[in-house]
């Protein structure tokens, strides 16, 4: 059977029982490796523990981290289900690492958001779905932990939940909220992600991967998941290809010198003339024959064929990298956009974005970096910091002298050239954008934008 | 609570894939001289097959290189040729041995002597003889704890050190390449694949391995709860004895620090069998270099090590 791929984050602070629930996953399911195991038991025992293997040492790597006892950076974790595979994005929850957060969330599916069942619904948990949300995850989990300490009360668990659910209302009513992938009973695409919430216990095991015994009051399959069986089944982000329009931006121009005999013939045309536009489809599906434009040149042509290392294609769907040959011989490079004309999107040098700050010397207007969107690399200007966001009020004060390291706010941006761009709530990939700040080559900015201005 | 769709567009493998061959584009097209790190390894004959995904019907803008130790496993090194003659690419052999002989690297000695550590140095040597300014490598995240923490593109300075402090942040796909002359980025284009990932794509793709692979017999002995093998010049410590084993190699290190596991496992469907039930990781079973100290492949990294 064929898997498919989930990217999910965890956050959380250090006490919220992350690393336990993480390594509680790979332990449930299978995915520790007795070497790793034996190096926590010895690791366990070095550090006082009474016997009990302490799962968050599955997940702390770094020296420097396990001196401290902390994380500090995003790691990687994988693992697989016979339904699917998965790829565990463990963001740090201190204030300080909101860069490493938004880094994790890029590209997530889904967010895991830990409670702990004694502490409620702190700063941090709200600040975790606030980026969440921010950078487009369109399925949140809330995981109530430590219900153990609880009692295993649904009393408290619901408490919570209305705690949370209702500063989740404040984020739907957001402007600008990223939709979900998510589709109703009623096939209408919904604002905002899709919350749900789970009573769990990383330490026991309870509704991580088997269902808790211990509340009787959480047993519906149908309405009540275990944590895993969410996970095996949200839609991941290419599972519709066909619901966003499509995004090619071409990476790079595949142009033979000449036939070269000794290289094993694919499928497509060995010749001189081999002219290939390859990259990787940014969202929706193209087909060969359809009338493309190139933007933001605005070079119209068909596709003539699509091409794979494996042969051509009739049509190719987000996430495939292929190589596109066009019927008429333009004067396209990397950096332009090859998409239907009629669902183009918007070719402008004046925007808006949300940008969060990474990095330690503040954002301030007039400031120039360079920005790089899709395949595409020009100068920015920052002609006004229109507000700046309160993440734990969801407030936005106006006119900021300036963003420091884990700010977001809105900015009004100026560009050397023209990027072709979709507001990032229609489409991740698109709407995204890195700042660089030329003196130091440093990723300054994670931009998401909002509209052309001007 | 939406479901998932029941057929699934692109499987994860293919996902993986293709993921990969965008990141190798990126570097060719955002930086100016690249290479490919080939050591016959299974990891590093993926990223071969990926290269050719990628660049084809034209010739890769980038040679290969192998960092040869002297050390190397015979049947590796007849794949190495044979793979990069069929493949019509360059190939560099950047020799351990000529840094040991020109004084840039000195030999370890005594029976634990392994000139794993040497390769930095040569390696070193040689990007700053070609000035190569990035280097592919088939090191993935979930080999080892401190490459759970690797960027995709992974920033070293002129020294060749990695500081985990001091990663770029990666959003998205959009990766940024810049760096000033002198530094290099080192690319893992399989960051996301897992060993099992990349054992089920060799089998998909039918790309050939070295046949050490697969079971075979050897004259090994054991250290240290590994089985090596003995070659000529070998130290054997008291106690130690030569048999014959029936082994495979989980991975291709240098022979004097890669030690073979008892299988019976003759074919790739074999060997993805095993390692899918396996209980050890790759390099926990078989990599004597990271159980020096826990924070034995984090404190190479910082050295300027692959």
């Amino acid at each position: 059977m064929t898997l498919d791929l989930l990217r999910f984050t965890t956050a959380g602070s250090v006490d919220d029982g992350k690393s336990t629930l993480i390594g509680r996953l790979l332990y449930d399911t299978k995915q520790v490796f007795e070497d790793q195991l034996e190096h926590v038991a010895e690791a366990s025992m070095r550090r006082g523990g009474e016997g009990v293997l302490d799962l968050a040492l599955l997940t702390d790597g770094l020296r420097a981290e396990r001196e401290q006892g902390i994380t500090i950076d995003v790691a990687y974790r994988y693992f697989a289900t016979a339904r699917r595979r998965f790829i565990i994005a463990d963001c740090p929850g201190h204030q300080q690492y909101t860069r490493n957060m938004v880094t994790g969330a890029s590209t997530a599916d889904l967010a895991v958001i830990l409670l702990d069942a004694r502490k409620g619904v702190l700063e941090q948990s709200k600040r975790h779905a606030f980026i969440s949300v921010l950078l487009g995850i369109p399925h949140l989990v809330v995981a109530v932990n430590k219900m153990d300490l609880v009692d295993y009360s649904r009393a408290r668990f619901e408490e919570l939940v209305g705690e949370f659910e209702s500063f989740a209302q404040k984020l739907s009513a957001m402007p600008g909220v990223p939709m979900g992938s998510a589709l109703d009973l009623e096939g209408e695409r919904r604002a905002g992600p899709e919350v749900t919430y789970i009573p769990i216990s990383a330490l026991e095991g309870d509704n991580v991967v088997d269902r808790s015994q211990r509340m009787d009051w959480y047993q519906d399959p149908a309405r009540q998941p275990v944590l895993l069986e969410l996970l095996e089944e949200v839609d991941v982000a290419y599972d519709h290809p066909y619901d966003r329009p499509a995004r090619f931006p071409v990476q790079w121009v595949i142009r033979p010198a000449q036939a070269r005999s000794t290289v094993p013939a694919p499928a497509a045309a060995l010749s001189e003339d081999y002219r290939g536009y390859a990259g990787q489809l940014a969202s929706g599906a193209l087909r060969v024959g359809e009338d493309v434009v190139a933007l933001p040149s605005g070079q119209r042509t068909r596709i003539a064929a699509i091409d794979t290392y494996e042969g051509t294609l009739e049509e190719a769907l987000a996430p495939m990298s292929v190589t596109l040959r066009l019927e008429d011989e333009l004067d396209v490079s990397r950096g332009e956009l090859i998409c239907r004309p009629e669902q183009s999107p918007t070719v402008a040098r004046e925007l808006r974005a949300d940008v969060c700050w990474l990095n330690a010397r503040p954002l301030r207007p007039g400031a120039r970096y360079v920005i790089k969107h899709t395949t595409r690399s020009a100068t920015a200007i920052v002609d006004a910091l229109e507000d700046r966001v309160d993440v734990h009020t969801l407030e936005r004060a106006p006119a900021p002298a300036e963003l420091e390291l884990n700010d977001i706010g809105s900015v009004r941006l100026r560009t050397s050239a023209p990027l072709a761009f979709d507001p990032y709530v229609g489409n991740r990939r698109t709407g995204s954008f890195i700042l660089i700040d030329e003196a130091t080559n440093e990723t300054v900015g994670a931009g998401m934008v909002a509209s052309a201005t001007g | 609570m939406t479901l998932a769709a029941a057929r699934p567009q692109l499987s994860h493998l293919r996902a993986l894939e293709s993921e990969a061959i965008h990141v190798m584009r990126e570097v060719a097209a955002e930086l100016e001289r690249p290479v490919l790190l080939f050591s016959g390894g299974k990891d590093s004959i993926v990223l071969l097959r990926l290269a050719e995904k990628a660049f084809r019907p034209a010739p890769f803008p980038f040679p290969l290189m192998h960092v040869d130790t002297g050390h190397n496993f015979p049947e590796v090194i007849e794949f190495r040729d044979r793979r990069v003659a069929e493949l019509g690419e360059r190939l560099i052999v950047a020799s351990v041995q000529e840094s040991i002989d020109s004084g840039r690297a000195v030999e370890e000695t005594g029976p634990r002597a392994s000139r794993n550590r040497l390769q930095t140095v040569t390696l070193l040597d040689a990007i700053a003889k070609h000035d190569f300014d990035a280097a592919f490598g088939g090191a993935r995240r979930d080999e080892e704890r401190a490459r759970a923490k690797e960027r995709v593109f992974s920033f070293r300075d002129d020294f060749g050190q990695w500081d985990p402090k001091n990663q770029r942040p990666e959003l998205w796909n959009l990766y940024n390449g810049r760096i000033r002359k002198g530094e290099n980025v080192r690319v893992f284009p399989l960051s996301n694949w897992t060993e099992l990932d990349v054992w089920e794509y060799i089998a998909q793709e039918q790309l050939e391995v070295p046949s050490i692979y697969f079971a075979h017999e050897r004259a090994v002995f054991s250290r240290d709860g590994m089985l090596y093998a003995w070659r000529e010049g070998v130290e054997l410590i008291d106690g130690e004895q030569v048999f014959s084993e029936m082994v495979r190699y989980r991975t291709v290190g240098d022979m004097s620090c890669t030690g073979g596991v008892r299988s019976r496992a003759l074919t790739l469907d074999e060997v993805v069998t095993e390692i899918a039930a396996t209980r050890i990781t790759e390099r926990g079973e078989t990599r004597a270099d990271d159980r020096v100290s826990e924070a034995a492949m984090e404190d190479r990294k910082k050295a300027g090590y692959f």
